[in-house]
């Protein structure tokens, strides 16, 4: 198998699903959904099974182009929340055709495959071009996904808040690029990473380049103070968009940010301090800014996007945690770790968002209201997902949260720590709002219907959210520092 | 497998298979019954199968390598005693549930998984992990079937959220201080049999364990209503439903003692010695006996008078700690066990009084003691088990606290005439006033509700055949274990913490 074979399968896949869609219209979503269900697990068992059978890269390709662990891992993490994804969308078809064109999903399963194709080739990337052409593969096919449900005012005012902030960190983010290319001479995160060891690079220039670079890509991370378009967004796309912004883009910014970060802090660099320093500042104030308006929602969608935000912080403040002794993982390890616990629990919190919708409910705080009556099984697997979400021990979204804060304790970085602090305790209350909401008995014989493939993803998260929870040992050992052969032939999450 | 993984295990499994539609009442009572049973055993078999070591049915399951964190489960007397009361407590509570939804089933399962998990693991990660799994059913059944009007219960139930929420915050922030400390730089370890070994060999100096013994003081003292973090127990443990209340009072909040002796003393045991930690503890507790002594003398209401007199009972056991003594220290335990299994008695009968009167103020109660002659019995155990009436469990723990206090163990107990009493000695001189007022507010209430002429339109009967069942079986135990304390003391054999020595 070549290097980028499952990449370009991918992208042949989603132009003929394009092209079947515009010149068969007799076509159902439901087989369109099939098709690229089928062909995304087709690539994540290729990838799965033949990721240890790959031969050195060429030497044009390796120039831009590697297969360490962390891509293997974020590239297995694309195809999953992908088909994730189709699958939901899948599910919300019957309320999601109302608002959209001649009631038609053709390119909500077609798009998502784009978006995949450019965050795998994202986590292999080794400069900064590749990273910007792959980014915008993602973004673009964004601006289409958020704006879908043409026929809701909320979707297209999501829309142009996305296309607008979108293309402005588009800007800065090359911008940035540009500046940090002016001072070090290199684009490619090796070349960077010797040139800021080597001291001869005028410090002024890399600062106000990399400042560039980190705004950029903080708005596709959502971090303070670029997260204003989030709530919004979050809100008026489309759940099955909202995950895939929530998680996919997200990671996606990670791997990136995770390089970046590597590159420009590497031990000894110039500026590793500042790049510290603005990291720890900007998780600990994007955690407590996320948290505390998340209080105050009403609505579970706009709580998520901020909880989102508010997990983006920790994320931030993983990496800001350089290299500690106490973990055995590195900063990306742990930035890794996180974002495969976060997976389960908010694609589970969304996916409820969606049964809800289809048995006629709103996506309030007060339509949870006596879900454990209706449906046990959904009330139990959403404890699950929002418990693990707000942090507690025995579920996945705790050990994320420990490996933060250890480092935090081991770096000294009391301010963050606080925020974090802060942050997670806040978390409980709004987490439990939902909760009790669900728990309180209503007086109605209503029952919320879950369909056998519902029921088994749902089911299928919340274990993974427990056994993340209570045996996170595989899953440390996969993502901890290992030389590239021997990463290949370990399985991929 | 050890026994203790079923044990621990067997509430969860029941409570999720009542979830997914198994009948309650007959799953919940099968699982609390086999539970009772096999904790009963092992305890039996406890002192035939330490076998020289400290732990006995131990078994680990490493979940992570680096920091060390692994599912270890162990017992060894104290903790053993805990799981008994326990599995005693929920096999109580657990009958007295009827015609209630599942949930309170389901919640009751929980909470007791919650508490064996955290009685019965030796790494400080699940002890810590299953406490807080205990907690959230108590909150959601609070705020879901608390018995107040809607507005009130909710504010009771966030209130004690957010403080035992704080409190966990707070404790978390200590154990892995100290997880920190003992590491020294290297590999983190929550394994706490590996934590005391090291506390033993090499303890951290004394001016590190002060402050980090106050803080898990204020951490686990919180969620045991230590004095000035107590005013969320009394209004939880009125509007709680009675199963919730008495798990709550009767097991889950002795976790917080749990905690300070078998994690805080035996890794800090300096830190617990030191004078202004010393007199901080004595000042709070003396604040638990003698102000929320009064408080709960001016109660009207039977089920607050009750949590006033919980969280007052919590003094004593405080007293133990600080003492720090053999002696005092396994009163404390058995009084640990003696205070659970009264007031586990004392709220599943207001609870059904609460029920059939339609109120607990006492002035408008009187004489039902011609009603209901098997409750008036029963009540009376309880009560005068709480006020420390010898022969009653309760007793013997309340004396070794006090006779604790003043032997030669420390320089704080040590009694030298020639130097006069210590703070310690006249906290506790302080202290038997408790008993006092215990006296006076409990008999006081007695009489308001059980004796004198019987008020017109107030009816109440004795419980069913099958109802008696759980609260005989608790009185007999208060009875047993207040005429034989060595039945439960016995099983503690190794030291609870190494004491420092007396220095002259």
């Amino acid at each position: 198998m070549s290097v980028f074979t499952l990449e370009a399968l991918l992208a042949v896949l989603g132009l003929f699903v394009l092209l079947l869609e515009a010149f068969v219209p007799s076509v159902s979503s439901r087989t369109l959904a099939g098709i690229c269900m089928a062909g995304v697990a087709s690539v994540l068992a290729l990838l799965l099974t033949a990721a240890g059978g790959e031969e050195a890269l060429p030497s044009f390709v390796s120039a831009y182009h590697q297969l360490d662990t962390l891509a293997l891992f974020y590239k297995a993490f694309a195809l999953v929340i992908t088909l994730l994804v189709l699958w939901l969308t899948k599910e919300a078809a019957p309320y999601l055709s109302k608002f959209t064109l001649e009631g038609k999903l053709g390119e909500m399963f077609s798009l998502p495959l784009f978006v995949c194709v450019g965050m795998m080739w994202m986590a292999s990337a080794k400069d900064l071009v590749t990273v910007f052409v792959a980014l915008e593969l993602v973004t673009v096919s964004f601006y289409v996904l958020v704006a879908f449900a043409r026929k809701s005012a909320l979707s297209l005012e999501a829309g142009v808040k996305y296309l607008i902030l979108g293309a402005l960190s588009t800007g800065v983010l090359v911008f940035g690029v540009a500046w940090v290319y002016g001072a070090t001479g290199a684009l490619s995160f090796e070349g960077i990473a010797a040139a800021v060891k080597s001291g001869t690079v005028n410090k002024t220039a890399l600062l106000f380049g990399s400042a560039f670079l980190l705004a950029g890509l903080g708005f596709k991370v959502a971090a303070v103070p670029f997260q204003m378009w989030v709530p919004d967004v979050y809100q008026g796309a489309s759940t099955p968009t909202t995950v895939f912004l929530s998680v996919g883009s997200k990671a996606a910014g990670f791997v990136v940010l995770t390089r970046v970060v590597e590159a420009l802090a590497v031990p000894g660099s110039l500026v590793r301090d500042e790049i510290i320093l603005v990291l720890s500042f900007a998780g600990a104030i994007t955690v407590v800014v996320g948290s505390l308006p998340a209080l105050y929602q009403t609505n579970v969608k706009r709580m998520l996007a901020y909880s989102s935000i508010s997990h983006a912080g920790f994320l931030l403040l993983a990496l800001a945690a350089r290299d500690s002794a106490r973990v055995d993982l590195s900063p990306g390890g742990t930035v890794a770790f996180y974002l495969a616990t976060y997976l389960p629990m908010t694609v589970l919190a969304f996916a409820a968002l969606v049964q809800l919708r289809l048995s006629g409910r709103g996506e309030e705080v007060e339509d949870f209201k006596g879900l454990a009556g209706k449906s046990p099984l959904l009330a139990l697997l959403v404890t699950v997902a929002f418990a693990s979400l707000a942090g507690l021990p025995l579920t996945a979204g705790f050990f994320g949260k420990m490996w933060v804060v250890i480092g935090l304790v081991d770096q000294q970085l009391w301010f963050a720590l606080t925020c974090a602090v802060v942050g997670a305790a806040a978390g409980f209350y709004y987490y439990f709002r939902v909760i009790l909401a669900m728990f309180t008995p209503v007086e109605s014989t209503e029952v919320v219907r879950m369909n056998l493939s519902s029921k088994a993803v749902c089911l299928l998260l919340g274990v993974a959210i427990i056994a993340l929870g209570v045996y996170p040992k595989p899953l440390q050992r996969l993502l901890t520092k290992v030389p590239v052969a021997e990463a290949a032939t370990s399985p991929t999450h | 497998m050890s026994a203790l993984e079923f044990i621990i295990f067997i509430p969860f499994v029941a409570a999720l298979a009542i979830w997914l539609g198994a009948p309650a009442r007959t799953t919940a009572l099968i699982a609390s019954t086999i539970n009772l049973f096999w904790v009963l055993l092992l305890a039996l078999r406890l002192p035939a199968s330490t076998g020289g070591s400290e732990l006995a049915f131990t078994s680990r399951h490493v979940v992570l390598d680096n920091p060390a964190i692994a599912f270890a489960v162990g017992a060894d007397g104290v903790s053993i005693i805990m799981a008994l009361l326990t599995v005693l407590v929920t096999f109580a509570a657990i009958w007295q549930i009827v015609d209630k939804p599942a949930m309170y089933h389901i919640a009751s399962l929980l909470i007791s998984g919650g508490a064996l998990g955290a009685f019965l693991s030796t790494d400080l990660f699940f002890i810590y992990a299953f406490h807080e799994v205990a907690l959230i059913p108590t909150f959601l059944m609070i705020a879901i079937h608390g018995r107040a009007e809607k507005e009130q219960r909710l504010a009771v139930a966030w209130k004690t959220t957010i403080y035992l929420g704080a409190a966990s915050l707070l404790l978390l922030a200590g154990l892995a201080w100290a997880v920190i400390e003992f590491s020294g730089g290297g590999k983190l370890t929550f394994d706490l049999v590996a934590l005391r070994a090291q506390a033993l060999a090499s303890p951290l100096p004394v001016a590190t364990q002060a402050p980090m013994f106050f803080l898990l003081l204020l951490g686990f003292g919180a969620l045991v209503s230590l004095f000035p973090l107590h005013s969320w127990a009394a209004p939880a443990y009125a509007t709680a439903p009675t199963p919730i209340a008495m798990l709550h009072s009767g097991v889950l909040k002795k976790f917080g003692l749990y905690g300070l002796f078998r994690i805080a003393l035996p890794l800090l045991p300096q830190g617990a010695q030191v004078e202004w930690v010393q007199q901080a503890l004595l000042v709070m507790l003396l604040g638990n006996i003698l102000v929320i002594g009064l408080v709960t003398i001016h109660q009207t209401r039977l089920d607050d008078m009750l949590a006033n007199s919980s969280v007052m009972h919590m003094g004593y056991l405080f007293l133990g700690l600080a003492a720090g003594t053999e002696v005092a220290l396994r009163g404390a335990v058995l009084l640990m066990f003696a205070h659970g299994v009264s007031i586990a008695l004392l709220f599943a009968i207001c609870g059904r009084m609460r029920n059939q009167l339609g109120t607990l103020e006492m002035s408008k109660l009187g004489g039902l003691g011609s009603h209901a002659p098997f409750l008036t019995v029963v009540f009376a155990f309880g009560a005068f088990a709480s006020i420390g009436l010898p022969g009653l469990a309760n007793f013997a723990g309340e004396v070794m606290i006090f006779l604790g206090s003043f032997t030669n163990g420390n320089a704080a107990t040590t009694f030298i005439p020639a130097n006069g009493l210590t703070a310690l000695h006249w906290t506790v001189i302080f202290s038997l006033w408790g008993v006092v007022i215990s006296a006076v507010y409990m008999l006081r209430g007695y009489r308001a509700i059980f004796q004198g002429t019987p008020q017109t339109g107030l009816f109440m009967s004795d419980p069913a055949r099958g109802q008696w069942l759980p609260l005989v079986l608790l009185a007999a135990v208060l009875l047993l274990v207040g005429c034989f304390p060595s039945l439960l003391l016995d099983l503690i054999q190794a030291p609870l913490a190494n004491v420092a020595p007396v220095t002259p």
